[in-house]
């Protein structure tokens, strides 16, 4: 079945697999086909579908983490990359275990230094090479990766009184 | 010198921190830190129902609801599989473009506001609160209607809601005509505008940057063009573009963008077919209002669909609409539960402020203010 609203094309996954053969997986994930990239050739795949010429995906549209614990490997990083002059989408994955790193791809597009950083604020997700791996939405001190499956909705520590003490008792 | 520019700044638009770090007046290095408003909305979504989850989309750009709830229904309908008929599409496209001119018209009042010039002000709130009117009288509320659905529309658009539109589609060239005399050949508009923080097209392209800030300098990218949704190939409208990429540009291209906005709820009155809103699809869209008060059979529906929602089918899809701002997306990942096992929304916002430094690193302490405006950022869109 094919909806007018779905933009990503399996056009990309296609030259993907001839030209990545043996490092790339195709999978139907509903009405959409993505690409699996071995995480060896991440940065190749990447580069070879900005730079060629009847691709052109030259913008990264987004970047972001799926937790599917508690399976192994864990987390899936998506690459959604759209042409803007072939009007067309692709979307592009790579499978990692907790506490695996990634390649940065911040040099390739400057919108992943910020993406890249929000992965790992949200998910722990580290990328070597990047210039200012740092938390972007939470606090500096905050503990532990908010979007990851086994942390609470509620938060840590819900429920449990808070113990307040007051200037004359810590005298 | 080190100078902290907000949070709480009221040219900051909200509770955005720049770190500013100047050699006399001119800028040497900028940080943006973002977060200050940050509610988990792509956590807290993942509790809730398919149905649920709607309400949140509002909350993110608050200037411009109606888009963020047709972006999240889009990105639903690609995974069911729904098709929503000619009417509820139009409607859509009505809707979301007078949200597009009223979230453009907040900007331009608060950004002419921000530079020095306060009549605009007063000027674009009389037409953003005409068009408030109309979204209230469709939706019942103002600010965050939650009004379109999955499937369609939570109902038919009423009576009086043609006569609306009209006077204002009539009315509005020539209030744009008015605000032009107040700003695109004044003087201290210009010297305030023109050249001032340019992004070049290589660097909007590197950063993510979409929507009127890309066009500005000079790429052609509009969703509504690139990969049409809810009929938007049906119209007939141009994508207004810019050269030099710098303040007045963007200014520029949001007047012109507001005038072809203009010209599509024109085309879309004009030609809007009747017949339903909502796909045909009893196990995803709630039946319509009338029916729940007089049938039993589609009360308990309404009931059941509100309460337990549906179960998505397995699979991933990507839904994104040409916002105010620029594209945004939600990336929705099912794993055949009721709820969105991944909620992923890509905030224009979020991406655009990313390329603030390269726009703002050299010029004058205040030309950071002019540029900030420009890029008319939401903060509850790019701290979630």
């Amino acid at each position: 079945m094919t909806l007018a609203g779905i933009t990503i094309s399996d056009k990309a996954v296609k030259r993907l697999e001839s030209q990545f053969a043996g490092f790339v997986t195709v999978e139907q994930a509903g009405n959409q086909t993505n690409a699996i990239v071995d995480k060896a050739k991440l940065r190749d795949a990447l580069l070879f579908l900005k730079t060629e010429k009847d691709l052109a995906y030259t913008m990264l549209t987004d970047l972001f983490v799926v937790d599917y614990h508690p399976r192994d490997p864990r987390f899936e990083v998506v690459y959604l990359l759209t042409s803007w002059e072939m009007k067309d989408r692709v979307a592009m994955k790579v499978r990692i275990g907790d506490g695996e790193r990634l390649p940065t791809v911040s040099d390739l597009w400057g919108a992943a230094d910020w993406l890249e950083r929000e992965a790992y604020d949200m998910f722990g997700v580290r990328f070597d090479n990047h210039p200012d791996l740092r938390r972007i939405l939470m606090v500096e001190d905050f503990d532990g990766h908010p979007l990851r499956k086994d942390f609470p909705t509620e938060g840590l520590g819900f429920g449990k009184p808070i113990k307040i003490e007051l200037e004359e008792e810590q005298r | 010198m080190t100078i902290n520019m907000g949070p709480q700044h009221p040219a900051t638009h909200g509770v955005l921190r720049i770190e500013l770090e100047l050699d006399g007046e001119i800028v040497v290095r900028a940080t943006p830190f973002i977060g200050y408003l940050h509610r988990g909305v792509e956590k807290l979504a993942e509790i809730k129902t398919y149905h649920q989850a709607l309400t949140l989309t509002d909350r993110l750009d608050y200037t411009s609801a109606l888009s963020n709830n047709l972006a999240y229904c889009l990105a639903c309908e690609n995974l069911l599989g729904l098709e929503v008929p000619k009417r509820g599409q139009y409607l859509r496209v009505i809707l979301a473009e007078l949200q597009r001119i009223a979230a453009h018209l907040l900007w331009l009042g608060t950004h002419a506001l921000d530079i020095g010039a306060m009549t605009v002000f007063f000027y674009t709130f009389r037409e953003r609160e005409y068009i408030t009117d109309i979204i209230e009288s469709v939706t019942g509320a103002r600010l965050t209607p939650s009004f379109i659905r999955i499937g369609g529309l939570a109902r038919d658009v009423p009576d009086e809601f043609e006569g609306m539109v009209r006077s204002f589609v009539k009315d509005f060239p020539r209030r744009v005509d008015e605000y032009e005399t107040l700003l695109t050949k004044n003087i201290i508009w210009r010297r305030r505008t023109v050249k001032v923080s340019p992004l070049t097209r290589e660097d909007a392209l590197s950063y993510g940057v979409t929507g009127p800030v890309l066009r500005a300098s000079g790429v052609n990218y509009d969703v509504r063009k690139a990969f049409p949704y809810s009929s938007y190939e049906d119209f007939d409208f141009e994508i207004p573009l810019g050269t030099g990429g710098d303040v007045f540009d963007r200014y520029d291209v949001r007047l012109r963008e507001m005038r072809q906005s203009n010209r599509i709820i024109d085309q879309a009155l004009s030609r809007l077919p009747g017949g339903p809103i909502n796909a045909r699809a009893p196990g995803y869209v709630a039946p319509p209002k009338e029916d729940v008060q007089k049938d039993m059979a589609a009360l308990i529906r309404h009931f059941k669909l509100m309460e337990e929602s549906f179960s998505a089918p397995r699979g991933e899809a990507y839904g994104a609409i040409e916002s105010s701002k620029g594209e945004l997306g939600f990336y929705l990942v099912s794993d055949g539960s009721n709820k969105p096992f991944r909620f992923r929304i890509r905030p224009p916002s979020f991406l655009n402020i990313g390329a603030l430094p390269k726009m703002i690193v050299g010029s004058m302490i205040a030309d950071v203010i002019a540029a900030i405006g420009s890029i008319d950022i939401v903060l509850g869109e790019i701290d979630r």
